[in-house]
C-alpha cells in the first residue's frame, strides 16, 4: 500500500514536471489564438527559447540572464510571426511553419558555432540552472504517514519555474477576463470589426497578445533546458509545442481546462514512461506507444465534435482587413 | 416631439454638409450634396439601393473622406478622417450589420473601447451606473448581464444605440435600422427615436422604406443616383410624392416587344417558404407560374427575399417548404434539386452576382464559358476537357455577343462589367434552356450592353423560353415583363399585368404600402 | 488601395528569384555573423550539389522526394486546403509499399510486385489523408490541425510497428526485414550501365522518372481534366462552384486522397529505391519541405520541378558544409528553407504588392488580364 502510494506520488510528480512546459506553451497559444492569430509556432518558440536559455546561461553563468535571453528570443520570433501575419496579412499557418523550421535550423547552427559540441550546449552546472527548492520542513515531515511523503515528494523539491506557475496561472486568467486589455483581446478574436469600430487598433491588440505568447514560450523553453534538463540538445522541444497546441484546443481555448488538459497529457507521458516493459494482466505489455499518442487522438476526436464541440475564436486565422 | 424651427433660432444646425463629392473610380457616388440637419431633429435620408445614402453617412462617420466639400458640426468646420474623430465630435452610428461580440454580455459590449479604466471591475461598476441612467432617460431598458448572442435582434440593436449614447453621441446615425426587425420591433424603435430627439439627440435615419420616413422623421432628403434630389418637411409631403422622387421616371427603356400568346406553365411554384440560419423567415407562401414564352418580372427593393427565391429555384439553397414543378419533375423538401440536375432539365440561371457566382474571375473566359456545364458534352469527354472545342465555342459566343476583346484566353476578371455579364448571358442562353432564371441582368453594366442583353432576353422569350426576371431596377422590370409580381418582406404583395403596370403603384407596393388603402400620414 | 495584378511572367519567373535572393541574403548574413565567409559557403554548396562525382545524383535523389511532397501540397492547394500532413502520409505510404514488398517479394516476379508496391504506397498515403479530409468536409474540423495530429499519430504508429510486430528478427534497431531483391528499384547507375553509360554511384533510382511522370499527371489533372476544373473552381470561388453544381465536400475528400497518394509515393524513392526495408523516420522532414517547394514553385508542376532541384541542391550541397567549415553545418539548409517559406509564403504580400506597383509604373500600359493558368 505504501509502495503503491509512493509509486503513485512519483508518477504524479513526474506528470507535473512534464506538464509544466506544456502549460506555459498552452497559455501562450491561448493568448495568441484568443486574439485571432493561429499559433503553430509554439514549437519553434519553445525550441528557440530552450536554446537561448541554455546558451546564455552557460556563457554568463547566470540562469536568470539565460531566462531573460529565452524570453527575448521567443518574443522576437513571435514578432516575426506577427510582422508576417498581422502587418502583412500573410497566412498564419505558413508563417508559423516558417518560424518552426527556422528555429530548428538556427538553434543547431548557432549551437555548433558557439560550442562545437554537435549542436548541444555544455552541460549546465549548478547556478546555471534552476535547482530544486526544498520547502521548509520537507525533511522532518517526510516521516509523517501519507501527508509526509505527499508534502516532501509532490509539493516540495520543485524548481522555481514550476512554483512560478502557481501565481502565474491566476494572473493570466485575471489578465484575460478581468482587465480592459483582456476584454479587447477576446473581442479581437471574435469580431475584430467591432473592436475597430470602437476605435481600438486590432493590430496592436494582436501584437501584444503575441508578445505575451513569446514571453510564456520563453519560460517554457528555459524550463526545458535549464530546469528540467541541464543543457540544450538538438530538437529538444520534440513536438511539445504541438502537444501544447492540442491541449489548448482540448481545453477549448480556456485557461483552466487547457491547464487540465496539459496535466492529463503530462500524465500520459509520465505513465507511459513508468509502464515501459510492464506486463498488464490480460493485455500483455503495456501499450506505451498508444498512450503517448493519446493527446493527438483525443484532440482529433474532440475536433470532430464527437464529444462536445470545441468552438475556436470566430475570427481565428483571418487577417483583419478594414472594410467599407 | 421636438419640432424643427428653421427661423429665428440662433443655434447653428447640428450638421451641415456643403457640396460633398465622392467618387469610386468611374462611379460618382455622391454629387454636390448639401444637407442641413437641425439639432434635435429626426432627418430621414431615403433612396433606392445604390443611391449614395451609405456613402454619405460613411463620410460623416469617418469611414471615407470626401473628395471635396465641407462638413460643419454645430456650425464649426471639422475634418473627420477617421471614426474616432467622429466619435469625439459626438457622432454615433448604428450599423446595418451590428458591431457586437455575441459571446460578450451587454455591459461588456457597451464598455469595450470606452472602458475608462484598466481593470474591468471599476469600469463595469461605472458603466452599470451610467447604463441605468441612460435606460431611464431614454426608456432603453436592458439586462446588462445578458449575453448579446442570446438577445433578439431588436434588443441587439438597442445595445448598439446604447453603445453610441454611452460614448456621448449627440448625433445618432441609424443605417437601415429596420432591415432586420419585425414590424413591432420597428415601431418600438421609432418610439425610442422620438424620445431621443425629445432629449436633444439629433437622429439621421437612413432607409429605403417610405413607411419609416412617414412614421419617424421631421424632414427628409431624397437621394437618387448620388444626388439629393429634394429636401422636404415630412409633414408637407406624402408617400406618393416620395415614391415618385425616389424611383424617378426619367430613364425608361422601351425595349421592342411584340404581343405574344404565352403557352403552358413550365415552372410552377407553390407555397414556397424559407428560413435562414438566424431563424428569420426570408420567404413566405410564395406561389406563381411562369409560362412558356413569357417574362415574369419580380419587382422589389433588394433584400426582400428575391435572392433566396432564385437560390432555391436554381438548386443552390435547399428547398425547405413548398413545392417546385419544372415540367414533369416535382421537387419538395424530400426531393432536392441540385444545380447540375436542373441544368440537365433545361433550367439556366443568370445569377445576381456575376463576380462571385456567375464567373470565376481567375479563370479564363473560355473556362468560364463552361461553368455549370463542365460535365456536359460541350466541355469534353468523361475525363478530359476538350480545350479546342471549349475555346472555339467561347470564341463564337464572344463574337455573337460582341464581347470585347473577343479573346477566350483572357482572364475573366480583366473584362469590364458589361462584357463579363455578356459572357454569363451568352453561356446560359447557349444551353437553349426551357426555363431561364435571371437575377439583376444589367447591374453595373453600361448602357449599350443593357440594351443588348434586354434584346437577347426578349428574343429568348419569343423563342418560347419561360423567363423569371428578378431586378431591383423597376424600369427594367417594366420594360421587359409580360407580368409583374411585387415582393416585399419575403412575400408577394401584388401582381400587375403589362398594360396595367403603373410605376407609382408598383413603387408603393415595393415600399410595403398597399396602394389601395388611403395614405395615412 | 487596389493593387494591379502581377504579370504572370513576373509571378512565375521574377518572384521566386527575389524570394530566393532574399533568403540567401539573410542566410549569408547569418553565416557572416557566425564568422564564416558566405560566398565561400555558397561555392561549397554549389560544388557539393553539382560538381563532385555522384553529387548530381544525390541532388536529383533528394529532388525526387521533394517533387512528390511538393505536388501533394499543390494538389490540395487547388481546393484551398493546406495539407501540412505530407510527412505523415509519406511515412504511412512507406508502410504500404513495404508491406506489399515484404509480403509478395520473392513470391511474385519483381515487375508485378513493384507496381503493386507503388500502388500500395499511394493507397496508404491516400488513406492517411482521408480521415482529416472527411473531418474537414463533413464535420468542419480544421484540416491543418488534424493533419498535424495525424503526422504524430502516424509516427507513433510506425514506432509501434517497427519496434513491435514488424521488427526484424534478431535486430535491436526498430526496422523491418529486408525486402526481396526483386522488389528493389533499379538505381540510375545500374540502369545507365545497361546501355553502356558509366556514372558515379548515388541513391538516384527509377523513382526520379516516376516523379516526373507524376508532374505530368498533376499537370493534366489540374489543367486538362474535368476533375481539375472542379477543383480549381472550388479553390478560386466556392460560391461559383456551388452555382455550377460542384459537390464541394465530395471534391475535398477526393482531392485530399490524391494529395495524400502523391505524398505516399515519396516512399517509393526511399523504401523501394534506397533502404529496401522500412526504417524509422525515413521521411526526415521531406514532407514539410514539400510546403516550401510548393510555395516556391508557385503551385505549378514545372515550378515544383525547379524548386525541387533547388532544394535537392541545397540539401546535398548543405551536407558538404559539414566537411568544409568549423562553424556551419548542414543545418543551414533548414535556415534557408525556413527563410524561403517566410519570404515566398508568409510575406508574399510584402514583396508582391510593391513589385506589382513598380512593374505597373515601369511597364507600358497593356491590355488587362492575363490568361488563366495553363
Amino acid at each position: 500500500m505504501i509502495e503503491f502510494l509512493h509509486q503513485f506520488l512519483l508518477t504524479i510528480d513526474a506528470s507535473v514536471r512534464l506538464a509544466t512546459p506544456l502549460i506555459f506553451c498552452a497559455m501562450a497559444g491561448l493568448f495568441a489564438e484568443r486574439s485571432g492569430v493561429i499559433d503553430i509556432s509554439l514549437e519553434g518558440k519553445l525550441l528557440g527559447a530552450a536554446f537561448a536559455a541554455a546558451a546564455v546561461s552557460s556563457l554568463t553563468g547566470s540562469v536568470y540572464v539565460g531566462l531573460l535571453a529565452a524570453m527575448f528570443v521567443s518574443v522576437l520570433m513571435a514578432l516575426i510571426h506577427g510582422f508576417a501575419c498581422i502587418t502583412h496579412r500573410g497566412n498564419q499557418i505558413v508563417s508559423g511553419l516558417a518560424v518552426n523550421i527556422l528555429a530548428s535550423g538556427v538553434t543547431v547552427t548557432v549551437a555548433i558555432a558557439l560550442f562545437r559540441q554537435g549542436g548541444q550546449t555544455p552541460l549546465l552546472g549548478p547556478g546555471e540552472r534552476f535547482g530544486p527548492i526544498t520547502l521548509p520542513f520537507a525533511e522532518s515531515l517526510s516521516v509523517v504517514p501519507v501527508l509526509g511523503p505527499f508534502y516532501a515528494d509532490l509539493i516540495s523539491g520543485h524548481n522555481l519555474l514550476i512554483y512560478l506557475l502557481i501565481p502565474l496561472l491566476p494572473f493570466l486568467g485575471w489578465l484575460l477576463y478581468r482587465t480592459r486589455f483582456g476584454l479587447r483581446l477576446r473581442a479581437t478574436g471574435e469580431v475584430p470589426a467591432a473592436v475597430d469600430a470602437a476605435g481600438v487598433s486590432v493590430a496592436w491588440v494582436r501584437y501584444r497578445a503575441l508578445i505575451i505568447a513569446g514571453i510564456l514560450c520563453g519560460l517554457a523553453g528555459a524550463y526545458l533546458s535549464t530546469a528540467h534538463g541541464a543543457g540544450f540538445v538538438r530538437e529538444m522541444s520534440a513536438g511539445k509545442g504541438y502537444i501544447a497546441l492540442a491541449a489548448m484546443i482540448f481545453g477549448k481555448w480556456r485557461p483552466w481546462p487547457a491547464m487540465g488538459a496539459c496535466m492529463l497529457f503530462g500524465f500520459f507521458e509520465a505513465a507511459s514512461a513508468r509502464l515501459q516493459g510492464v506486463e498488464i494482466p490480460l493485455i500483455g505489455p503495456a501499450p506505451v506507444d498508444i498512450i503517448l499518442l493519446l493527446p493527438y487522438i483525443l484532440t482529433v476526436i474532440l475536433l470532430a465534435g464527437f464529444f462536445g464541440r470545441a468552438i475556436p475564436p470566430k475570427a481565428i486565422g483571418e487577417p483583419y482587413i478594414k472594410e467599407r | 416631439m421636438n419640432m424643427v424651427d428653421a427661423g429665428g433660432d440662433k443655434q447653428p444646425p447640428a450638421i451641415e454638409l456643403r457640396r460633398i463629392n465622392k467618387r469610386f473610380g468611374r462611379v460618382h457616388a455622391n454629387r454636390d450634396i448639401d444637407l442641413v440637419v437641425e439639432r434635435g431633429s429626426v432627418t430621414g435620408i431615403i433612396g433606392e439601393n445604390g443611391a449614395g445614402k451609405s456613402t454619405l453617412v460613411s463620410i460623416l462617420y469617418g469611414f471615407y473622406t470626401a473628395d471635396s466639400g465641407e462638413i460643419l458640426i454645430d456650425g464649426a468646420p471639422v475634418r473627420i478622417d477617421k471614426t474616432s474623430v467622429a466619435i469625439d465630435h459626438g457622432i454615433g452610428m448604428v450599423h446595418q450589420h451590428f458591431m457586437l461580440v455575441p459571446t460578450f454580455t451587454v455591459l461588456e459590449n457597451i464598455m469595450m473601447g470606452a472602458e475608462g479604466s484598466g481593470l474591468l471591475a471599476p469600469a463595469e461598476m461605472a458603466a452599470r451606473a451610467r447604463l441605468t441612467d441612460l435606460a431611464e432617460t431614454y426608456g432603453l431598458e436592458i439586462d446588462p448581464d445578458a449575453l448579446v448572442g442570446d438577445l433578439p435582434v431588436g434588443l441587439q440593436q438597442r445595445v448598439e444605440i446604447l453603445k453610441a449614447l454611452y460614448r456621448g453621441a449627440r448625433i445618432l446615425i441609424l443605417d437601415e435600422p429596420t432591415g432586420v426587425l419585425t414590424p413591432q420591433e420597428a415601431d418600438r424603435l421609432f418610439d425610442v427615436v422620438r424620445v431621443l430627439s425629445g432629449n436633444g439627440v439629433t437622429v439621421l435615419l437612413i432607409t429605403h422604406k417610405l413607411r419609416e420616413i412617414m412614421a419617424a422623421t421631421d424632414q427628409v432628403a431624397v437621394m437618387r443616383h448620388g444626388e439629393v434630389v429634394r429636401s422636404l418637411k415630412t409633414a408637407k409631403t406624402d408617400r406618393e410624392e416620395l415614391a415618385r422622387l425616389m424611383v424617378g421616371r426619367d430613364v425608361l427603356f422601351s425595349a421592342e416587344t411584340t404581343e405574344r400568346q404565352p403557352g403552358a406553365s413550365v415552372l410552377s411554384v407553390r407555397d414556397l417558404g424559407y428560413q435562414d440560419e438566424a431563424g428569420a423567415m426570408r420567404l413566405k407562401d410564395i406561389s406563381f407560374d411562369v409560362r412558356a414564352g413569357e417574362i415574369l418580372g419580380i419587382a422589389g427593393v433588394s433584400g426582400n427575399g428575391q435572392s433566396e427565391l432564385l437560390d432555391i429555384l436554381s438548386g443552390i439553397a435547399p428547398l425547405q417548404i413548398g413545392e417546385i414543378t419544372f415540367g414533369e419533375d416535382v421537387f419538395t423538401a424530400g426531393r432536392q434539386a441540385d444545380p447540375s440536375f436542373l441544368r440537365q432539365l433545361g433550367i439556366a440561371h443568370i445569377p445576381e452576382d456575376r463576380q462571385q457566382r456567375g464567373l470565376v474571375l481567375n479563370f479564363s473566359a473560355a473556362e468560364c464559358a463552361i461553368l455549370g456545364y463542365q460535365d456536359g458534352p460541350n466541355a469534353g469527354d468523361r475525363i478530359f476537357l476538350d480545350q479546342a472545342r471549349i475555346r472555339d465555342r467561347c470564341q463564337k459566343m464572344m463574337v455573337d455577343f460582341d464581347v470585347r476583346p473577343p479573346s477566350p484566353e483572357l482572364r475573366a476578371g480583366g473584362f469590364s462589367g458589361g462584357n463579363q455579364q455578356k459572357i454569363v448571358v451568352a453561356r446560359e442562353l447557349a444551353a437553349s434552356p426551357k426555363v431561364l432564371l435571371v437575377g439583376q441582368p444589367t447591374r453595373g453594366v453600361d448602357i449599350g450592353a443593357i440594351e443588348f442583353i434586354h434584346s437577347q432576353l426578349i428574343a429568348m422569350r419569343d423563342a418560347g423560353c419561360a423567363i423569371l426576371l428578378v431586378s431591383v431596377e423597376l424600369d427594367e422590370i417594366l420594360a421587359l415583363s409580360d407580368r409583374i409580381l411585387v415582393m416585399n418582406d419575403g412575400q408577394i404583395v401584388g401582381e400587375a399585368g403589362r398594360d396595367e403596370a403603373d410605376p407609382n403603384r408598383i413603387g408603393l407596393m415595393m415600399a410595403g404600402i398597399d396602394p389601395g388603402s388611403e395614405a395615412r400620414p | 488601395m487596389s493593387t494591379p495584378p502581377l504579370p504572370r511572367w513576373a509571378e512565375i519567373g521574377l518572384v521566386p528569384v527575389i524570394n530566393l535572393t532574399l533568403a540567401l541574403l539573410v542566410s549569408g548574413a547569418v553565416i557572416a555573423m557566425l564568422g564564416e565567409d558566405p560566398i565561400k559557403a555558397l561555392g561549397v554548396m554549389l560544388k557539393g550539389a553539382f560538381v563532385y562525382p555522384g553529387s548530381l545524383g544525390y541532388t536529383l535523389y533528394y529532388a525526387t522526394n521533394f517533387i512528390f511532397t511538393g505536388l501533394a501540397v499543390t494538389v490540395a492547394y487547388q481546393v484551398m486546403l493546406f495539407n501540412i500532413g505530407g510527412e505523415g502520409q509519406a511515412y504511412i505510404g512507406g508502410l504500404g509499399a513495404g508491406l506489399v514488398g515484404l509480403a509478395l517479394g520473392g513470391v511474385l516476379p519483381g515487375v508485378v510486385v513493384i507496381p503493386l508496391a507503388i500502388v500500395g504506397a499511394a493507397l496508404f498515403g491516400a488513406a492517411w489523408a482521408l480521415i482529416p479530409a472527411y473531418l474537414q468536409a463533413y464535420r468542419g474540423s480544421h484540416i491543418v490541425i488534424t493533419t498535424i495530429m495525424f503526422n504524430f499519430i502516424g509516427a507513433g504508429l510506425m514506432v509501434s510497428l517497427l519496434g513491435g510486430p514488424m521488427m526484424r528478427a534478431g535486430q535491436m534497431s526498430p526496422e523491418s526485414e529486408v525486402m526481396d531483391a526483386s522488389t528493389h528499384l533499379l538505381s540510375m547507375q545500374e540502369l545507365l550501365a545497361l546501355i553502356g553509360i558509366e556514372i558515379a554511384g548515388s541513391p538516384l533510382n527509377l523513382s526520379f522518372p516516376l516523379a516526373l511522370l507524376a508532374c505530368v499527371f498533376v499537370w493534366y489533372l489540374i489543367w486538362r481534366s474535368k476533375l481539375g476544373y472542379r477543383m480549381r473552381a472550388i479553390g478560386h470561388s466556392e460560391p461559383a462552384a456551388a452555382y455550377a453544381g460542384i459537390r464541394i465536400p465530395h471534391m475535398i475528400i477526393l482531392t485530399m486522397a490524391i494529395s495524400g497518394g502523391l505524398a505516399g509515393m515519396m516512399s517509393v524513392n526511399e523504401i523501394l529505391g534506397v533502404h529496401h526495408k522500412i526504417v524509422m523516420n525515413f521521411t526526415a522532414g521531406y514532407g514539410f519541405t514539400g510546403i516550401a517547394v510548393a510555395l516556391m514553385g508557385r503551385n505549378h508542376p514545372v515550378g515544383i520541378v525547379m524548386a525541387s532541384l533547388l532544394f535537392g541542391a541545397i540539401y546535398q550541397g548543405g551536407a558538404e558544409l559539414d566537411f568544409e567549415f568549423q562553424s556551419i553545418t548542414r543545418e543551414m539548409v533548414l535556415v534557408i528553407q525556413g527563410l524561403i517559406i517566410l519570404f515566398s509564403g508568409a510575406l508574399v504580400y510584402m514583396i508582391n504588392r510593391p513589385l506589382a506597383r513598380l512593374l505597373a509604373a515601369v511597364l507600358p500600359a497593356r491590355v488587362e488580364g492575363e490568361g488563366g493558368r495553363s
